[in-house]
């Protein structure tokens, strides 16, 4: 039976690999196991399926015909930016297609008359805003990848950023886009007009995280650079002053740019990675950043200095300059990377809670570090509640990675408990499938799955990401409650 | 056993929350047998139990003030009135988050969220729009130039389905990609895929200080180059708006600018100046500001272009207009403004006019209008093939049977 099955799916794949080759060119279509393999794993390393496929379509066309093959033959597929997702969103299917949008990089369009440009999904992040910048706007989505990260799976992740405290998420700066849905219609959701009518499907697809189909274009909005920006370091005795300045900060009615806190093990870890010079001795950085016209920034700038004096920050230091601003991201932006000079194996969690619990929230996660052994250090952006615990062991020592994952798990349920979500901005993926029917009711799941097969009736796009047990899309829905009948005759599979 | 689906609704609601309905009643025209009233979520999801159960086409109603927006359904057997379903769950005004059940009025949340200087960026002039109304119908006013729409705003759900099941997408979180945007779905979605019965919203700082600079011009692209101006200006306005009172009449261009006291008043009078055409500062918005240009009675269009375009809105509106007196007003920042028209305008005319101004505009809905201009035009024009599969495909999943507000939406949903 077994061998069956795979030797029909091999058939079936070797036609769809002939079928690629009339629509692509012969260098697009990659079999040769050696070159699949360095495509098994995105930024999440500890997830690796080698694709059975990989297309690198070069316009929008030959996403549609590869996703039409794909479709005619019922083979899974998975779409791939730059890889650095750190959920597993774009872990390969083993038996399926991996499209990677690597050479769609152009920027097809920029109308500063209407502060939009059209690009492709490869484009990378920071390339959206080196092409306008000169002109005085900028790509307000800004995660700390966004040298290298693409703007389909910024759309794809909705990702975030230091800013966002202030401008939202990717899902505020997208006007539209085209896909290519599972079904290989190619479609335009959104569009240069606003609040057109119907349902927001563009809100929806909009970090799907790969499910609904393939963008292959992307309207995105530019923003007018500020005027002024004026960023500064303070140093604080722990976490919970730090944590105190910025509810003063908050509650006085300022909207900082960014707020970003590091704790002690998280500036140590900067510290030797990239000399970023952070107050000695402290417990706690922030680094706060207000943006906006002049005028409004220095007479804010005033009052977040005078928070942070008043909880107790023993060093503050204003950047004067832009080389002073890039120093104080530097240690910021570098934290992830840095951590493994201090740990050989590390785990970057991704959680979010009611901004209010950071201190409660912070206290257990030193308990827990205490009780276990197990180092956690903290950079967070302490506007938004958005926790990044990054786990520390050492995978040579035995039981050493299931502690930590132990750890990275409670700490997700920290999150559940005080109200907040498992994610903020790195999204589900493969990686946290698991979680979402503690944070979700299998109803809320149902229901969001109704989105989904609205899409992909035949559940080929992205499979056995986000929800934890697929939903069968073809029955008429609402009706059904314990075992599917098709599960019972034995007939479908759900796992 | 209750045999008759009144007496159902009866026993799962109380006798008082359930009666036969009345003219008063109808949506666009069309008469409901019966009216439930709930006070939550839980009674919204036993109501809509009994409703699957008899297969009840169901319209929900907030305050009722626009119930006439939209489409005409093609029948209503129960009009589920969510007006009892008021409160505030929770106001976390450390992590600046309110959640309100679905018929409370949105006033009466800005209200609550003020007293700690805040605010829901949500302008709504009129006091009895709900929480689920404004959701449903995905109302804005003129500051989601700067703090975005409803959709925007709206961090966590939670909807009764056709079938009563309870779901909740999102949180109370403002930072949160777990599972699928659904808030943004049913935003604008005119109570066709499921019954709103709570939301959390996220809120904002209310700024000290407002100015408003207003300049007024006859020239159609003189006015939008004053809009361009101030949209490309480094001022960072909270809303750009323009008012016409009448097709070829003088055109008013006005920004709000806001943030503390004394700073604001400064940009503001720095932005007049750089702007010209003799641009003032004022210290209170003009008496437009935030309103419709069409009463309860009136005929109120929705038409957008790119931001870019608005003069040929403005043109294309005084071409098509004829005698209409229409008057244009709404997010010149944006490109999507109203158009407002008396009632009792010529039908034939009203619908010449939309139909002009989908050809020359990206879109045109009649937003609300009497029955004899619904019966002319379909009020929500024509939705790209593709895009209304996937939207009925939609629609088909969340309502297999097609009992909630049917015919109400886009391509007749
Ligand atoms: C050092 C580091 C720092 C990071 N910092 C941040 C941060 O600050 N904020 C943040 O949000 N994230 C951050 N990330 C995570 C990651 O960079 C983002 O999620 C990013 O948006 C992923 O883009 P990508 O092009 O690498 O996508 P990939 O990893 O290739 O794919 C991610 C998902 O998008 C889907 N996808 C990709 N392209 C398409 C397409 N064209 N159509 C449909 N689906 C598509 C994939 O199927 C997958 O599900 C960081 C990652 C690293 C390694
Ligand atoms: C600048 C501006 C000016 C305005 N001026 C006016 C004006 O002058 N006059 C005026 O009447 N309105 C005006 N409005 C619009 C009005 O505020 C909105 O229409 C309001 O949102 C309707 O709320 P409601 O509670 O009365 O909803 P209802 O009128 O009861 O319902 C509206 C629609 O939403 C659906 N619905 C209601 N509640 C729910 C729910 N809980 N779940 C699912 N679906 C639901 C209904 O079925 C219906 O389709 C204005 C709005 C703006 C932005």
């Amino acid at each position: 039976m077994q061998a069956t099955s795979i030797e029909t799916e091999r058939s079936t794949l070797d036609q769809v690999v002939r079928r690629f080759r009339d629509v692509l060119p012969p260098d697009s279509v990659i079999t040769d196991p050696q070159q699949r393999r360095t495509y098994e794993c995105d930024g999440l390393a500890s997830h690796r399926v080698v694709p059975a496929v990989v297309v690198l379509p070069d316009t929008a066309e030959q996403v549609r015909d590869i996703v039409r093959i794909c479709a005619e033959h019922d083979v899974p597929f998975v779409a791939r930016g730059a890889g650095t997702g750190l959920s597993g969103g774009a872990l390969p299917h083993s038996d399926g297609v991996l499209v990677v949008t690597a050479k769609m990089r152009r920027i097809l369009e920029i109308d500063l008359d209407n502060e939009r440009a059209v690009v492709e999904p490869g484009v990378i992040n920071l390339d959206v805003t080196r092409a306008v910048s000169g002109q005085g706007y900028y790509f307000a989505p800004d995660p700390s990848s966004q040298q290298v990260c693409s703007v389909g799976g910024n759309v794809a992740e909705n990702s975030g950023g230091a800013h966002c405290l202030k401008y939202g998420f990717t899902t505020n700066h997208i006007l539209a886009l085209e896909v290519v849905t599972p079904d290989g219609e190619v479609v335009e959701l959104g569009g240069p007009v606003r609040e057109a009518p119907g349902y927001d499907l563009l809100g929806a697809f909009i970090g799907s995280e790969g499910t609904l189909g393939v963008v292959t274009k992307i309207t995105v909005r530019l923003m007018r650079t500020p005027e002024a920006v004026k960023t500064l370091l303070a140093g604080f005795p722990s976490t919970d002053e730090a944590g105190a300045a910025v509810s003063a900060i908050i509650a006085d009615g300022v909207t900082p740019a960014a707020i970003e806190m590091m704790d002690a093990l998280a500036i140590e870890a900067a510290e030797q990675a990239v000399q970023c010079g952070y107050p000695e001795g402290a417990g706690a950085v922030l680094v706060v950043e207000l943006d906006g016209p002049a005028a409004e920034v220095e007479h804010t700038f005033a009052e977040v200095q005078r928070h942070c004096e008043a909880h107790g920050a023993f060093e503050i230091r204003v950047a004067a300059d832009d080389h002073e601003r890039a120093m104080i991201w530097k240690g910021r932006k570098s934290a992830f990377a840095a951590v493994g000079r201090i740990s050989p194996d590390y785990i970057v969690q991704d959680g979010v809670i009611p901004r209010t619990a950071l201190p409660e929230v912070l206290g257990r996660i030193a308990r827990l570090s205490a009780e276990t052994g197990v180092r956690v250090a903290n950079v967070f952006h302490a506007g938004d509640g958005n926790l990044h615990p990054l786990v520390l062991f050492d995978d040579s020592e035995p039981g050493a990675g299931e502690r930590a994952e132990e750890v990275s798990g409670a700490i997700l349920d920290l999150c559940i408990e005080h109200g907040g979500s498992i994610t903020g901005e790195h999204g589900v993926g493969a990686d946290k499938v698991k979680y979402m029917g503690r944070m979700f009711t299998a109803d809320d799941l149902d229901t969001m799955q109704r989105v989904r097969c609205a899409f992909d009736p035949a559940g080929i796009c992205n499979p056995g990401k986000l929800f934890p047990t697929p939903r069968l899309c073809g029955e008429a829905p609402g009706r059904r409650r314990g075992v599917h009948p098709l599960t019972e005759a034995g007939l479908a599979e759900q796992f | 056993m209750p045999t008759t689906t009144k007496d159902a609704l009866a026993a799962a609601l109380g006798a008082d929350n359930v009666r036969n309905a009345t003219d008063a009643d109808a949506v666009c025209g069309v008469r409901p047998q019966w009216v439930a009233t709930v006070d939550g979520t839980e009674s919204a999801s036993a109501a809509m139990k009994i409703a699957a159960e008899h297969g009840l086409r169901v319209v929900p109603r907030g305050s009722g003030s626009k119930l006439d927006w939209g489409a005409a359904p093609t029948q209503v057997d129960l009009l589920l009135d969510l007006s009892a379903a008021t409160g505030i769950v929770e106001h976390a005004a450390g992590d600046l988050v309110v959640h309100a059940l679905a018929g409370t009025p949105v006033a009466e949340v800005d209200e609550t969220v003020r007293a700690a200087g805040q605010q829901l960026a949500i302008d709504q002039p009129l006091p009895t729009a709900t929480v689920g109304g404004v959701i449903a119908t995905g109302t804005s006013g003129p500051c989601r130039h700067l703090f975005g729409g409803v959709r925007d705003l709206l961090i966590g759900i939670t909807v009764v389905r056709a079938d009563g099941t309870v779901t909740t997408a999102g949180g109370k979180v403002v930072k949160n990609v777990a599972g699928y945007d659904l808030g943004k779905v049913y935003t604008g979605s005119f109570g066709t895929l499921g019954v709103i019965t709570e939301a959390v919203f996220r809120l904002h700082p209310v700024a000290a200080e407002h100015r408003w600079i207003s300049a007024t011009t006859t020239d159609p692209s003189t006015a939008g180059e004053l809009a361009d101006a101030v949209r490309h200006s480094q001022a960072v306005p909270s809303a750009i708006e323009l008012n016409r009172a009448e097709p070829d009449g003088p055109i008013t261009v006005c920004a709000q600018l806001e943030g503390r006291p004394s700073a604001t008043h400064d940009r503001a009078a720095e932005l007049a100046a750089t702007l010209g055409h003799g641009a003032d500062v004022l210290e209170a918005a003009p008496e437009w500001w935030g309103r419709h240009p069409f009463g309860p009675d009136g005929i109120g269009l929705r038409v957008a272009v790119e931001p870019a375009k608005v003069p040929h809105l403005l043109t294309a509106v005084r071409d098509a207009a004829g005698d209409l007196p229409a008057t244009v007003r709404g997010a010149a920042g944006l490109g999507v403004l109203h158009v407002g028209l008396p009632g009792d305008a010529d039908p034939s005319a009203v619908a010449d006019l939309v139909t002009a101004l989908r050809d020359r505009c990206g879109y045109a809905v009649v937003e609300r209008a009497p029955l004899p201009v619904l019966a002319e035009i379909d009020p929500w024009g024509p939705v790209a093939p593709g895009l209304l599969t996937l939207m009925r495909r939609t629609k088909d999943q969340f309502d297999p049977e097609h009992r909630l507000a049917p015919g109400r939406f886009v391509g007749g949903i």
